[in-house]
C-alpha cells in the first residue's frame, strides 16, 4: 500500500526515529513473540513423534542435535527467556508502574541483560552444552540425542 | 467511582459488550490471562522438558505418560497456542492493511493454532492414556 493520497503531514516513521532502550525492547518482545510462534512447532512435533514411536522419535531427535539444530534451540530458549521476562514488565507496566521513562528504560536494558544470562544459564546449568554440566543433570551419560 | 476505575471497560461498553474492534476488551484481558498462566507454566515446561530429553525415547515417555506431566503439558501448549494465536492477530492487523489478505492470514493464524493443539492433545493423550 505505497498509494498515500493524504496531502496532510505524516507522523514520523520508524526509520526516523532515534533508536532508544524502550523502543527496541518493543520491537524485541515482538520480534520474540514471532520467534516463540515457530519455535512451539518443534515442541508439538517433538511430543507428537513421542507418541507416533520410535521411528519418528529418533529422526527428529537426530536432527536437533546437529549444530544448526542446537543454535535454533538456543535461539528458542533465548527468545522464550525474552519475551517471558519483559512480558512480566510488560504486566507490571499494565498496572500502572515502571511507566516513566528513565526507569523504563533502565527496566527495559535489565530485561535484555537478565534474558540472555537466563537462556545461557538454563543451557549451563542443565548440562546442553557438551561437556559443561555443572549440576551433573546428566549423570554419566554422554550428551547426544541418540539413544 | 473506585469501582468503575476497577474495571478497564466504560459503563456503556460494558452494556453493549462491545468496542469499536466489536469485541470490547477481550482480547486485551485474554491476552493477559494466559501471560500470567504462562509465567508459571513456561519455567516448569523448559526444566521438565529438558529432564525428559535427556533420557531419550524412553524418557520422553515416560516424562509424557505421567498423569500429573500430561495435564501441565496439555496446560502449557494450551495457554501458549491461546495467548500465541492472540498476539499473531495484533501483528497481522498491524502490518497488513489489504483486508483480503489480512482476512485469510487471520484465519490462517487460528487454523494453525488449532491444529497444533489438535496434534499436541493427541499425542499427549495417547501416551498418556495407552
Amino acid at each position: 500500500m505505497s498509494s498515500w493520497t493524504d496531502k496532510r503531514p505524516m507522523s514520523p516513521h520508524v526509520s526516523i526515529w532515534k533508536w532508544h532502550m524502550t523502543m527496541a525492547s518493543s520491537i524485541l518482545h515482538r520480534i520474540t513473540g514471532v520467534g516463540n510462534y515457530i519455535g512451539i512447532f518443534i515442541v508439538v512435533a517433538w511430543l507428537f513423534a513421542t507418541a507416533a514411536g520410535p521411528d519418528y522419535y529418533e529422526p527428529l531427535a537426530g536432527l536437533i542435535g546437529t549444530i544448526w539444530g542446537q543454535l535454533i534451540l538456543f535461539g528458542f530458549t533465548l527468545s522464550i527467556s525474552y519475551h517471558l521476562l519483559n512480558g512480566i514488565r510488560h504486566l507490571v507496566m499494565d498496572a500502572g508502574k515502571a511507566l516513566n521513562p528513565k526507569f523504563g528504560s533502565f527496566l527495559s536494558g535489565l530485561v535484555l541483560v537478565l534474558a540472555v544470562a537466563l537462556a545461557v544459564g538454563v543451557w549451563l546449568l542443565s548440562g546442553i552444552v557438551p561437556g559443561i554440566d555443572p549440576l551433573n543433570m546428566t549423570g554419566s551419560a554422554p550428551m547426544g540425542a541418540a539413544q | 467511582m473506585s469501582k468503575q476505575q476497577a474495571s478497564m471497560r466504560t459503563p456503556l461498553g460494558k452494556v453493549r459488550g462491545l468496542g469499536s474492534a466489536k469485541h470490547g476488551a477481550g482480547h486485551f484481558i485474554t491476552q493477559r490471562v494466559s501471560a500470567v498462566a504462562l509465567i508459571f507454566l513456561v519455567p516448569w515446561f523448559l526444566i521438565s522438558l529438558i529432564g525428559a530429553v535427556r533420557g531419550g525415547y524412553d524418557g520422553a515417555l515416560a516424562w509424557v505418560s505421567d498423569p500429573i506431566n500430561a495435564v501441565l503439558i496439555l496446560l502449557t501448549v494450551g495457554a501458549a497456542l491461546y495467548h500465541m494465536r492472540l498476539g499473531m492477530q495484533v501483528v497481522i492487523e498491524d502490518y497488513i492493511a489489504r483486508h483480503s489478505t489480512k482476512a485469510v492470514l487471520l484465519i490462517l493464524n487460528t487454523f494453525i493454532c488449532v491444529v497444533l493443539f489438535a496434534a499436541a492433545a493427541y499425542a499427549v493423550l495417547k501416551i498418556a492414556i495407552a
